[in-house]
């Protein structure tokens, strides 16, 4: 008899969840957190849209709106759009590619828990003093020039939930190169696996670089080094160039895999292979590559020349070819399909153009001279939201449509699914498409308000009465999860019924070894293959046998916790006495579970074949 | 054919040169360009928005086409499972390199163009420049602009001559700011670190669309008051702007008040706000002293403290409680508070404070 089908009390499920090392309940806790992030940082646009809304408001105190904007761009790219990011790589990519979890599920874990707690003390700050306010770039002449604690809850909070990105990056790392199932060669894998390939070697290599700068601020707000105090001899440019090299590829982080779930989508709802499958592939390494090589464009104002200008623009603009190349397999991959219209094909069909007029703008802020009327004004915070927005936020709502079944065995309601999509759409191109002209017409961004006679108050209240609409639309998103979980009405394998890749080949949800045996990949889009083959499954690459799994461990949360309690003492430091013991009893916690962690065997647990053999039964009896 | 092609291309110029400019204040706007480096880089974003509408417009019917064409009719069908097309695959990276090229090279030359500061380095037998040059130091939420040559200081207002490149020295002295007057060009950072440097040139014909007045605005933040350090920009004919620097280098001694309430105005200022604000033009004080805005021809200005309607009332309000209407500003505190009469003597005084006859 299986254990993990029975009922289980709260209390135990918290522990489970708490302890778990299985990357498709990893995966739920990303999404719960990145959701909750989510809603906190639209709650932050919603301000900034209500102090706009007219001139000279006075809804929130300037001092409190650079907070909000601050707390508004960091959270949505750190703890909302990248956490999301990761609750879909994880909940898919080790099903796409016949694997039974992750390479190291304690690390999935102990990723998930940093990440959990940078943003909690990150969030801490509202109620301890004041948030961050110079911005989410936080330049170093404003942030050192800061008084309260906000910067100082930014950098500690930013480098605790960026070590778990990098652990969780370098996991889909190994785990794709090792744990493929047999026959699933590179070049078949799903695209969505080779987003989070890409992605994942992004990551690794630019999350260091912000790292490094976080450090070098934290010594310098914290323990009194000088690296960014000009009068000192510091430079606050080597600030930008930290920031950018990791800022620039951290864009491409979001959007890869944004790209990955748009692929899926329009191959499975065209019930299409993908149009060129190899030149997406080369598209993807080719934006992940030459990402790392125009981080400059965002300092075309900072004074570096016209040399250094010239060439990052031209690199930039390089980027718009595999972009484009991407655009139009996807366009060509509906060409002589059979399209069917769910909620999630319309996230991805409303994209294309969403995207490509992000893209488009993007080419031309890449110019450089021109640049320097866009930039730092309204017209690249149109600019961003278009790609940001119209790009990875419509692949989160697709995505979550799409998966919602694999993550918990339920469909969303279509309907409800479909109004989501209508009123974000209008409310989306309602608030950022107006911007790119507020920008031109000499608005710069930042700023908490705006003097009536400047020709800007109409442009501002119809971006305002936009966010309304998007608002609205989040607001039917979580009746519509609410619903569904209530009327827990549980789908088979395939619920969309056009399922190409091994995902769709297992229960929804999958058992937690996933695979019983491992299938065995005939080619690109496998599932689809047996399928048009007449076949109900995937062959078994294996023989039935004993599987090895990991055992739940509460030592990543402790790790986590420990860094948690250690960046309050490295804060309070110079401030009262308590600080340093704090810092150090927050670092034993820390580097004491890693100890034990490090002596304690521990082998995990086998499934026995009769058990698998009984699970079948199980379900025999039910069907 | 190509005719065509060629007129379809500038009536599409046109429509777009019309319909951005219809956009935004004169005095404000990138769309409404005033200068020779606006205009580039207006004329930048005219060929970048031109190309890239021919991009969303192919993408576009390809897009509605699909959509209309490929819908679901029978729940039975298997579409045709294509790998992709070599050809076409090679139209769409080729034909975009293109396009890119077309836009990659005005660009580089642009940027270039636009940086070439060269005659701030040519120095004539006097040590100093011909061409007209200004230091911009950007502070809490004030600018100020020396003409060293000129050997004048001005502050919140610049004023310029028309049809004529003026090179600016840029920097910062608390946290980075960044210099904007979107009619007359884009913008350039004022860093703490390093000088930077650049040119603008505001033409006549813009300067009266726009009433003799810019607006200038810092677009990077630099704290609670970031929407609210503006400033603007006066910029005169060659002639007026010569005698106006003529007037201000009369100033040598700070100019003595003549009505009684007034000269008690003189009297405060110069027990309470001397120490930060200068009411003489003169560069000899070193930059480190020269804290506040330099108020030697305050009455002139358009604007009180960049933002306020220039009146007596707003100067009170100002006066009162800086913090109300700049916060975080460096003057709240710096001053004994002012009683009613206190106010309307240093106003008097201030309003006062004129260079232009």
């Amino acid at each position: 008899m299986s254990t993990y089908a029975q009922k289980k009390g709260f209390g135990a499920t918290l522990w489970d969840f708490l302890t778990t090392v299985d990357h498709k309940k990893i995966a739920i806790l990303y999404l719960i957190a990145g959701g909750f992030f989510f809603i906190l940082g639209g709650l932050e646009a919603l301000f900034i849209r209500i102090q706009l809304a007219v001139p000279n408001n006075d809804f929130v105190s300037a001092g409190f709106y650079n907070e909000i904007l601050t707390m508004h761009g960091t959270t949505m790219i750190f703890l909302a759009a990248m956490p999301l990011v990761f609750a879909f790589m994880n909940a898919v990519m080790p099903l796409q590619i016949g694997a039974r979890d992750v390479a190291f599920p304690f690390l999935n874990s102990l990723g998930f828990w940093l990440f959990f707690f940078g943003g909690v003390f990150l969030n801490l700050s509202w109620f301890l003093g004041g948030a961050p306010d110079a911005g989410w770039t936080s330049y170093a002449s404003l942030s050192l020039a800061s008084e309260t604690h906000g910067i100082d809850f930014y950098a500690l909070g930013l480098q605790i939930s960026g070590a778990g990105t990098l652990i969780g990056g370098i996991n889909f790392l190994v785990t794709i190169v090792n744990m493929r199932a047999p026959g699933m060669t590179y070049m078949r894998m799903p695209m969505f696996t080779w987003a989070t390939f890409v992605t994942s070697a992004l990551i690794l290599f630019a999350f260091p670089p912000l790292t490094v700068g976080l450090f070098l601020l934290i010594f310098d707000r914290m323990f009194g080094a000088n690296f960014f105090d000009v009068s000192m001899g510091g430079n606050t440019v080597i600030w930008e160039h930290l920031f950018w090299i990791f800022g620039h590829p951290e864009v491409y982080i979001l959007i890869l895999p944004a790209f990955g779930i748009f692929s899926e989508i329009f191959a499975i709802f065209s019930r299409k292979r993908l149009f060129g499958y190899s030149s997406m592939v080369f598209a993807t390494v080719l934006i992940g590559f030459l990402g790392f090589m125009v981080w400059a464009h965002h300092m075309f104002t900072t004074g570096l020349g016209p040399i250094a200008n010239a060439i990052f623009a031209v690199a930039t603009m390089a980027i718009a070819v595999p972009t484009g190349i991407k655009i139009f397999n996807w366009l060509f991959t509906m060409w002589g399909g059979s399209i069917k219209f769910t909620t999630p094909m319309l996230w991805a069909v409303a994209f294309i153009p969403s995207f490509v007029a992000g893209g488009v703008t993007g080419v031309m802020l890449a110019s450089a001279a021109a640049d320097y009327q866009y930039h730092d004004s309204y017209f690249v915070v149109a600019h961003f939201h278009y790609v940001i927005v119209g790009g990875v936020v419509f692949a989160l709502f697709a995505g979550a449509h799409l998966y919602w079944p694999k993550m918990f065995g339920t469909m969303l309601n279509e309907t409800l699914g479909k109004i989501t999509f209508w009123l974000f759409l209008i409310g989306f191109h309602l608030t950022f498409f107006i911007q790119h002209f507020l920008g031109l017409m000499g608005m710069p961004r930042r700023i908490f308000t705006f003097l009536p006679g400047q020709g800007l108050e109409t442009g501002n209240l119809i971006s305002s009465i936009g966010a309304i609409f998007m608002a609205v639309a989040v607001i039917v998103l979580l009746i519509n999860v609410i619903m569904t979980s209530v009327k827990n009405e549980k789908v088979g394998n395939d619920p969309w019924g056009d399922g190409r890749t091994l995902e769709w080949a297992i229960a929804s949800p999958p058992p937690f070894y996933n695979f019983k045996q491992l299938p065995l990949v005939r080619g690109l889009d496998a599932y689809w293959l047996e399928k048009m083959e007449g076949k109900k499954g995937m062959t078994p690459a294996e023989p039935l046998g004993d599987i090895h799994m990991p055992n739940n461990s509460f030592i990543p949360f402790v790790i986590s916790f420990g860094l948690f309690i250690a960046a309050f003492g490295a804060m309070y430091r110079a401030d009262y006495a308590w600080g340093l013991p704090v810092l150090i009893l927050g670092m034993a916690v820390t580097l004491g579970s890693m100890f034990v962690r490090s002596i304690k065997d521990d082998h995990g647990f086998h499934i026995h074949k009769e058990d698998l053999m009984e699970d079948d039964n199980d379900k025999g009896v039910k069907a | 054919m190509k005719m065509l092609a060629k007129w379809r291309l500038l009536s599409l110029f046109a429509m777009m040169a019309l319909v951005l400019s219809g956009c935004g204040e004169p005095y404000l706007s990138a769309l409404r360009p005033a200068g020779e480096v606006a205009q580039s880089q207006y004329e930048l974003m005219l060929l970048s928005t031109a190309i890239m509408v021919g991009v969303i417009a192919v993408v576009t019917i390809i897009f509605i086409y699909v959509v209309m064409k490929f819908r679901r009719k029978n729940d039975n069908e298997i579409p045709k499972q294509v790998e992709g097309s070599h050809k076409l695959e090679i139209l769409w990276t080729v034909i975009p390199i293109l396009l890119l090229l077309i836009l990659a090279v005005p660009t580089v030359a642009a940027t270039f163009k636009l940086a070439d500061v060269s005659p701030m380095e040519k120095k004539n037998a006097e040590g100093k420049t011909d061409a007209l040059v200004i230091n911009v130091r950007a502070n809490l939420y004030w600018w100020e602009f020396e003409y060293p040559n000129e050997e004048i200081v001005t502050s919140q207002e610049l004023v310029v001559p028309t049809d004529e490149k003026v090179y600016f020295n840029l920097k910062a002295s608390d946290v980075k700011h960044s210099f904007w007057i979107p009619s007359a060009g884009g913008k350039m950072d004022t860093n703490t670190d390093n000088v930077n440097k650049f040119w603008l040139e505001f033409d006549s014909k813009g300067a009266d669309e726009a009433g003799g007045l810019f607006y200038g605005k810092c677009a990077e933040l630099c704290g609670p008051s970031h929407a609210l350090m503006d400033f603007k920009v006066k910029a005169l004919p060659s002639a007026e702007f010569d005698q106006w620097v003529a007037d201000m280098q009369g100033v040598k001694e700070p100019v003595q008040a003549e009505s009684t309430t007034a000269q008690q105005g003189q009297e405060i200022f110069n027990n309470s706000c001397i120490g930060c604000h200068a009411v003489t033009p003169a560069n000899t004080a070193p930059e480190a002293a020269r804290v506040g805005p330099n108020l030697t021809n305050f009455g002139d200005r358009s604007r009180i403290a960049g933002v306020l309607e220039h009146n007596e009332e707003n100067l009170k309000k100002w006066l009162e409680d800086p913090e109300v209407y700049k916060p975080g500003n460096k003057m709240t505190g710096k001053y004994p508070e002012l009683d009613k009469a206190e106010l309307d003597a240093l106003t008097e005084y201030l309003m006062g404070l004129k260079v232009q006859k």
